[in-house]
């Protein structure tokens, strides 16, 4: 049953997905709602990573899980940025509170 | 069952161990743990993929890096970042969250039901043999500089610009909204608060009396 095909990795890969789309939308807290974000891109990198197994001619999912990789980085680091402001602004970290733009 | 269909197995149960973990932890600490472990599953299951060096990517910047910047920020906000959030609409959207992943389980564990269904094993795509140096850093690292070198250069200019962009918008705003004192008179030099944050307090030796109505004239 565990055996190793590429519809067990998409998947496994849809599952991880879904748990952190789950996340970000039941989660108040926007620290887990980044970490949230965070499982979503490497859902994505899994699936690019297995097809590219299946497809071994050439390497493009491997070139494009690296530049996911890299993005995600840079949103981590600004999405952090972000939080840190947020804090120092509202003393929270919950998104229930961001309601400056609530008309 | 193989070698391989074991860490298959025992990578796949990490992975979605911490994800659940992650995403339903009350202590976000707990949830920085449970995305680790789904970083270090996902790694595993790189390397079964044959992507040796997106394994070791995987493990220096989401491991290394990327985690560690969330404890980092969870630590700087200590408590405040676990203050559970008492609103009443958790109970609708945590039913509304539960039956949405319930309904695209479903319908994935149906979509990859629908692909065993008939002919057993035999509608599965197996993976064949892929060549020895697949995934290597050698190979990886040829496709990246010669049809991905410009995306490679886009890519370190916008590392550089969100680096800038994150020190920019943390930075602490002290420094431009501290108030300048305007000394237009010597008797300025005295009058008023000696800083900004004492200007609504009063001098405890001073009889209750606040500082501001010295310089109010």
């Amino acid at each position: 049953m565990l055996s190793d095909t590429l519809e067990h990795y998409v998947l496994l890969s849809a599952l991880i997905f879904t748990i952190g789309g789950v996340g970000f939308l039941v989660r108040r807290n926007v620290l887990v709602q980044l970490m949230s974000i965070e499982l979503m891109l490497n859902s994505v990198n899994l699936l690019l990573v297995a097809f590219n197994r299946v497809h071994g001619e050439t390497m493009s999912g491997q070139v494009f899980a690296f530049f996911i990789i890299a993005v995600a980085a840079a949103e981590v680091a600004v999405g952090l940025a972000i939080i840190l402001s947020y804090y120092r602004l509202k003393s929270t970290v919950y998104t229930d509170e961001a309601d400056l733009m609530r008309h | 069952m193989s070698a391989g269909d074991l860490l298959f197995g025992l990578c796949a149960v990490a992975c979605l161990a911490g994800a659940i973990t992650t995403v339903s932890a009350q202590n976000p600490i707990r949830g920085a743990m449970g995305l680790l472990t789904t970083i270090i599953g996902i790694a595993g299951l790189f390397l079964k993929l044959r992507a040796e060096f997106l394994t070791a990517i995987q493990l220096i910047v989401y491991a290394g890096a990327v985690v560690v910047l969330f404890v980092f920020v969870l630590m700087l906000l200590g408590a405040d970042a676990r203050a559970p959030a008492r609103s009443g609409r958790s109970g609708p959207s945590r039913a509304i969250g539960g039956g949405l992943f319930a309904v695209m389980s479903l319908l994935a564990l149906i979509s990859a039901g629908g692909a065993t269904g008939e002919g057993g094993q035999s509608g599965l795509t197996r993976f064949r043999a892929v060549s020895a140096g697949h995934g290597s850093v050698e190979a990886v690292g040829t496709e990246l500089f010669s049809k991905g070198i410009f995306a490679f250069e886009l890519a370190s200019a916008l590392l550089i610009v969100a680096v800038i962009g994150a020190i920019a918008v943390a930075r602490s705003r002290q420094g431009s909204v501290r108030a300048k004192k305007v000394i237009r008179s010597p008797r300025d030099l005295f009058a008023g608060p000696v800083h900004p944050r004492d200007a609504g307090r009063p001098l405890a030796s001073d009889g209750g009396r606040p500082l501001r109505s010295e310089g109010a004239e």
